[in-house]
C-alpha cells in the first residue's frame, strides 16, 4: 500500500540507457515468474522505483503508528488496549522489516529516514488525518488496513524477492488488524447510541480518504504500465479500488451503517459504483495541507533529536566493548 | 464501585495480588507512552513488547483479585472504575517518564525487583499466584535483559548518556526502599508461605543490581529515610493524572461494551 507518491518517482531512465542484453534477459525473467534476488543484475529504474516504494510503505508504517498512538492510553478496556499496542508494535515491526528489504537495495535504513524527517520522501497521506475519538482506531483497522490488504496481498508475488517475501509476513499481521478493527466497529455499532454516532462519524470521515489510497484513477496514473511489467504491481488502482468497494459496502451493511456517499449503487454486474472522488482534496493532503501533515512529521523529528543522545550512547558503548574485547 | 464493601474471605491476598496488578499496569501505561517516541524503532517495539507483557500480568492478576473479592468485578472494572486512593502500585511505576535514559533506570529497578518477587512466587503456597507467577517470570527475565542491557549502555557510553542515568537513579531510588518496608499483611502472608520474605527479596534484587551497575559504571545511591507507600494508597501527585488519562473513555460511556 502507500504508494501514492510514486506520481513522481519513475526516473526517465527505463526506455534509454541499459543494456539491451542484460535487460531482455531481466524482462524474460520478470515474464518467467522468477524472483530478482540483490545480488541479480536490475535495471537502475527497477532499483530506483523499489526503493521508493518499500521506503514509502515503511515510512508509512512508522508514521502510521501516531495517530493510533494517540488512543493507546486512552483504550476503553484492557483488552482493547492490548490489542491496539500489540497492532502499532507490529506496524514498527513491518517499519523495521521494510527498511531492511530496502537496505537491500543498496541504500541505509539511515539515509532513508533522513528523507523522511526532511520532507524529500513521502509516506501515505491518509496517515495526516486525526483520530480525535475512539472509533477512529476502529475505522482505520476495518477501512485503513482493509484497503493496505488489498494492496498488499498482490506484493507478496512482487518480482522482487525480498519485498515480496516481506510482504507475506505483513500480510498476515494486516490481516489481524483489520479483522481486530472491524470487530471494535461492530462493538461500536451495537453498542449505545452514543458509541453508534461515534462510529458513523469516523465512517463518515474515513470512508473518502481510504478510497483514495490506491493512489489516482489509471487515466491520471503514467507509472501504472511499467510498473505492472515489471511486476512490482500486479494490478491497477481503479481494480484494487473496485475490489476494496465490492468487498466493504457488505460489510458496512453488517453494521448497520451509512456509506457517506449518496451516489453508491449496485450494477447490474454485482459491482458496486461509488460517486466521484475528490482529488482535489488528495492532491492536497498529498503536498503536505492535510490536517496533521506538519504535526507527524513534527512528532517523528522530535522522537529521532529527543532520542540521538540515546543511539550515540550506544554506539560509544559498543566501541569501548569492541576496544576491550582487543585489549 | 470504588469501595470494597464485600466480605472478602482472604482481605490480605486479595489487597497482595492488586498491589502487584496495579504496578503491572500503572508501569505498562507510562512504558506505553514511549511507542512511536523512543530513540529507534527498536526501542518502539521494546517498549510496546515490555508493555504488552506487563498488561497481560495485569489482567490475570485482576482476574484472580475479583475471583478473590466475589463480587463481580472484572478486570475493567478495577482498572477503570478505582479511584487513586484505591490504587496499591508501587510508588515508582507512576512517575514521569522522564528522558528514555530515566525510562530504563525506573524500568531496570522495578525488573530486577519484580523478579526476584515473582520467581519466589512462584513457590507460592497459593497455586494459582504460583501459576500467575511462573507464566510472568519467563517474560521478566527478558524485560531485565533489556532494560539492564540498556542500563550498561547508557551509564558507559558518552560522558552525556552517563550524566543523565547517574541522575536518573539518584532522582529513583528514595522510591526504593518502599518496596523492602514490610509491614504487617506482607508478614502475614509469608508466615503462611503465599509471599515470599521481603528481606530476601531485597537480598536478592541488591546481589542482581550491584554487577550491572559496576558495568554501567555508576554508584549505587544511600539510602534515604522518606519513602513514599503507594502499595498502601499514599500516592505521588502523578498517579491522579495517569489514571485520568487512562481512564476517561471508558467512565464517560458507564455500561458500555467495547
Amino acid at each position: 500500500m502507500y504508494t501514492q507518491g510514486l506520481l513522481e518517482a519513475i526516473p526517465k531512465a527505463v526506455s534509454a540507457l541499459e543494456d539491451s542484453e542484460r535487460m531482455a534477459r531481466f524482462q524474460a525473467r520478470i515474464d518467467a515468474e522468477e524472483k530478482i534476488e540483490p545480488k541479480d543484475w536490475m535495471p537502475d529504474a527497477y532499483r530506483q522505483t523499489l526503493i521508493r516504494q518499500i521506503s514509502q510503505h515503511a515510512h508509512s508504517e512508522i508514521v502510521g503508528m501516531l495517530p493510533e498512538g494517540n488512543w493507546i492510553s486512552r483504550a476503553p478496556s484492557l483488552l482493547r488496549k492490548s490489542i491496539l499496542i500489540a497492532k502499532v508494535q507490529d506496524e514498527g515491526g513491518h517499519g523495521a522489516y521494510l527498511y531492511s528489504a530496502a537496505e537491500t537495495l543498496g541504500i541505509a535504513r539511515s539515509e532513508l529516514i533522513d528523507q523522511l524527517l526532511s520532507g524529500r520522501a513521502k509516506y501515505s497521506s491518509i496517515f495526516n488525518y486525526p483520530t480525535p475519538s475512539w472509533a477512529d482506531i476502529a475505522a482505520i483497522g476495518w477501512l485503513v488496513d482493509g484497503a493496505a490488504i488489498m494492496n498488499q496481498i498482490p506484493l507478496c508475488r512482487c518480482s522482487y524477492g525480498p519485498y515480496a517475501r516481506a510482504m507475506v509476513r505483513v500480510c498476515k499481521e494486516e490481516s489481524f488488524h483489520q479483522r481486530q478493527g472491524y470487530h471494535a466497529m461492530l462493538s461500536l455499532a451495537r453498542g449505545t447510541p452514543a458509541q453508534q454516532r461515534m462510529a458513523q462519524d469516523a465512517l463518515n470521515r474515513w470512508w473518502w480518504p481510504a478510497l483514495m489510497m490506491f493512489g489516482p484513477p489509471d487515466t491520471a496514473s503514467q507509472h501504472t504500465a511499467v510498473s505492472v511489467r515489471w511486476k512490482i504491481k500486479r494490478f491497477t488502482n481503479d481494480e484494487l479500488r473496485q475490489k476494496f468497494v465490492d468487498f466493504t459496502v457488505p460489510q458496512a451493511q453488517f453494521l448497520g451503517l451509512t456509506l457517506p456517499d449518496a451516489q453508491l449503487q449496485q450494477a447490474a454486474d454485482g459491482h458496486y459504483q461509488i460517486g466521484p472522488l475528490d482529488w482535489s482534496e488528495f492532491n492536497a493532503v498529498l503536498k503536505g495541507n492535510g490536517p496533521c501533515n506538519a504535526e507527524r512529521i513534527a512528532e517523528r523529528r522530535a522522537a529521532h533529536a529527543d532520542g540521538a543522545w540515546v543511539r550515540a550512547a550506544a554506539i560509544a558503548h559498543a566501541a569501548k566493548r569492541a576496544a576491550r574485547a582487543v585489549a | 464501585m470504588s469501595a470494597v464493601t464485600a466480605p472478602v474471605a482472604d482481605r490480605a491476598l486479595m489487597t497482595y495480588v492488586l498491589r502487584l496488578a496495579d504496578t503491572a499496569l500503572v508501569l505498562a501505561q507510562r512504558l506505553s507512552a514511549w511507542i512511536g517516541h523512543s530513540p529507534a524503532i527498536e526501542e518502539d517495539l521494546g517498549c510496546a513488547n515490555i508493555a504488552l507483557d506487563l498488561l497481560g500480568q495485569a489482567r490475570l492478576l485482576y482476574a484472580y483479585a475479583g475471583e478473590l473479592e466475589g463480587a463481580g468485578r472484572t478486570e475493567d472494572d478495577f482498572a477503570y472504575l478505582r479511584e487513586e486512593c484505591d490504587f496499591l502500585n508501587a510508588t515508582m511505576a507512576e512517575l514521569p517518564n522522564g528522558d528514555f535514559g530515566q525510562t530504563i533506570v525506573r524500568q531496570c529497578l522495578l525488573d530486577l525487583w519484580r523478579l526476584e518477587l515473582f520467581e519466589r512466587l512462584t513457590q507460592s503456597t497459593d497455586v494459582r499466584l504460583a501459576q500467575i507467577a511462573a507464566k510472568a517470570v519467563k517474560e521478566i527475565r527478558y524485560h531485565v535483559r533489556y532494560s539492564s542491557g540498556w542500563l550498561v549502555r547508557l551509564g558507559d557510553g558518552t560522558d552525556e548518556s552517563h550524566q543523565r542515568v547517574a541522575k536518573a537513579l539518584t532522582t529513583l531510588w528514595p522510591y526504593v526502599t518502599e518496596w523492602f518496608a514490610e509491614d504487617a499483611m506482607e508478614q502475614a502472608l509469608t508466615e503462611r508461605g503465599v509471599a515470599p520474605s521481603v528481606a530476601a527479596v531485597q537480598v536478592g534484587f541488591e546481589t542482581r543490581l550491584a554487577p550491572i551497575l559496576r558495568d554501567a559504571t555508576l554508584t549505587r545511591p544511600v539510602d534515604v529515610d522518606y519513602r513514599w507507600f503507594g502499595k498502601r494508597s499514599q500516592h505521588s501527585e502523578h498517579l491522579g493524572h495517569l489514571l485520568a488519562d487512562l481512564q476517561s473513555l471508558h467512565r464517560a460511556h458507564p455500561g458500555a461494551q467495547w
